[in-house]
């Protein structure tokens, strides 16, 4: 396959405390495709999402070892500024998680601080990205109202519009339908395979349907361990370990 | 059955309680009105104590008002000045856990539950130290440090309540520590500081023991803040404690005026939090 990578993972192991969560995960990312993680419930999909933007860095007493590399820039050595970084790589969370302000704040929130100051211009990327995010219709006739009082779907969608307007080159989203209706669950992956053409992608997902409606690439983790990962075609048809064939027939996966 | 009744119980101490609480409340408050009612006049707010007020002469507390409000809000600002940042410290800034936090918090603790008058023999102690008079500076700063771990605290508290995720998502647009402090957990902290704010001012104003030896006490207006000033629970203590009914009631007068000032400081602040907390994310 002609894909390039963009994200590189090597080696990579976390632990809190004393608990290993990632297990020496190696996978390379492919650049504007959809990528999947898989995995049941705490098998450390979303410290391994979260590691990627080391937003992990928050947590306590957690240790990471091994490297990612993003373009070729190992993103855990010192000379990274973790802001500059997480402005290039978004995240969209389980939950929707809008801002204290109005709903064009929210999307000014990212230029703002990254320096955009003019009005005209601010106005220009709200609108932009508001409709990127297909919410745009929606919202245009009370941007200054709450941002809270949205739905919760079109509260995805403002932060979806929120982290595309920071101009990140990787989206990382960590189960953003599980909190969703249906309805709103859609228009969410719409938007999601709408932007893969411009952004690389990561989506954690529990939903194997969903995985394979959106997925290009697919990476599927259980217990910290990297079990299997390849094309997303492949993958669903034609899967080489018995776990993961075990996991995509829904049956329960037997301890070695 | 029994449990039926047990909650009949409970139900009946609980409603008994907040009986014993909102009836003692509405008795200090009918106390002092009705025994000051007599002496409120314009006379007692807009008036400085004339020669012989204490033995029933002609004149006000005015110079209380305005140098308890005077020492008050200073003291608050300058408590408020050094409790957010060691509120946002310990929360945004330590990682949860961190035993730095711990021992900080604790130390509030210990300073909060300290009683008044020691923190006036404190502030005495330094004044005569730096070669300090009793004076409006002295009292400010005495009780500033009395509110101070009372701020910090309550701030502390409030910021604790703020999710992560929340800061999480600014974090994660690029915003920096101090952004997301000020941009996103100030916004939606708003009424639990001001709250904070709030009470600290109250216990500040209403202080008798650490204003006695370092604000001191004076029958002129606050002009100096390197001269006395008077405050309204000495100006109650001094009334109260003389043997004339006349001056007794001016003394309840002032205790229902101090009382007023803390509770329409209090009303002004949740109105002005409601304002501010239109975006709050619920």
């Amino acid at each position: 396959m002609n894909w390039r990578t963009h994200i590189s993972v090597r080696n990579l192991s976390v632990w809190y405390g004393k608990t290993q969560v990632i297990k020496n995960v190696s996978v390379d990312i492919p650049e504007k495709k959809i990528t999947a993680i898989i995995g049941p419930s705490g098998c450390g999909k979303t410290t391994f999402l979260k590691s990627l933007n080391r937003l992990i860095d928050l947590q306590e007493d957690v240790k990471i070892s091994g490297s990612i590399l993003v373009d070729g820039e190992d993103i855990y050595s010192p000379e990274i500024d973790v802001n500059n970084l997480r402005k290039k790589i978004g995240l969209l969370f389980q939950k929707p998680q809008v801002l204290p302000m109005s709903i064009y704040d929210n999307v000014a929130y990212g230029p703002r601080i990254h320096g955009i100051r003019n009005k005209r211009k601010l106005d220009e990327i709200v609108e932009h990205y508001l409709k990127e995010a297909s919410l745009w219709e929606e919202v245009k006739d009370k941007l200054h109202s709450p941002a809270y009082k949205l739905s919760l779907g079109q509260q995805q969608r403002l932060c979806l519009a929120r982290g595309l307007a920071v101009e990140p080159e990787i989206i990382l989203a960590d189960e953003p339908t599980s909190a969703l209706d249906p309805i709103s669950a859609e228009k969410i992956e719409k938007s999601l395979s709408e932007l893969k053409n411009r952004y690389t992608i990561i989506i954690v997902s529990h939903i194997l349907r969903q995985a394979k409606r959106l997925a290009d690439y697919v990476i599927f983790l259980y217990l910290g361990n990297l079990v299997e990962h390849g094309p997303a075609e492949e993958f669903f048809t034609n899967p080489k370990e018995p776990k993961t064939r075990a996991y995509i027939d829904g049956k329960y996966i037997e301890e070695r | 059955m029994r449990r039926r009744v047990e909650e009949k119980i409970f139900k009946f101490l609980m409603i008994i309680s907040l009986i014993f609480v909102f009836g003692s409340l509405l008795l200090i408050l009918a106390t002092v009105f009705l025994k000051g009612l007599s002496s409120l006049s314009l006379n007692i707010l807009l008036k400085t104590p004339k020669g012989g007020y204490y033995l029933g002469r002609e004149g006000g507390i005015l110079n209380a008002i305005l140098g308890s409000l005077v020492l008050g809000i200073s003291s608050t600002f300058l408590s408020f000045l050094l409790s957010l940042p060691i509120a946002f410290y310990l929360n945004n800034f330590l990682k949860r856990g961190s035993n730095f936090a711990l021992f900080v918090r604790f130390s509030l603790d210990v300073l909060w539950g300290i009683p008044s008058i020691v923190y006036g023999a404190f502030g005495f102690t330094i004044m005569v130290l730096i070669g300090l008079k009793t004076s409006l500076l002295a009292g400010i700063i005495t009780v500033s440090f009395l509110i101070l771990p009372i701020m910090a605290r309550s701030m502390d508290e409030v910021l604790k309540m703020i999710p992560s995720e929340l800061k999480e998502a600014s974090y994660a647009l690029g915003a920096n520590k101090i952004e997301t402090s000020i941009k996103v957990v100030m916004r939606q902290a708003f009424p639990g500081i001001l709250t904070a704010v709030i009470v600290s001012f109250g216990r500040g104003i209403g202080d008798a023991a650490s204003v006695l030896f370092t604000a001191g006490f004076t029958d002129n207006l606050p002009t100096s803040l390197f001269k006395p000033v008077a405050t309204l629970p000495l100006a109650i203590f001094f009334q109260i404690s003389t043997p004339f009914p006349e001056v007794q009631k001016r003394g309840y007068a002032s205790a229902f005026i101090l009382t007023l000032i803390v509770l329409l400081i209090s009303i002004i602040s949740r109105i002005l939090s409601k304002r501010f907390s239109r975006y709050r994310v619920r």
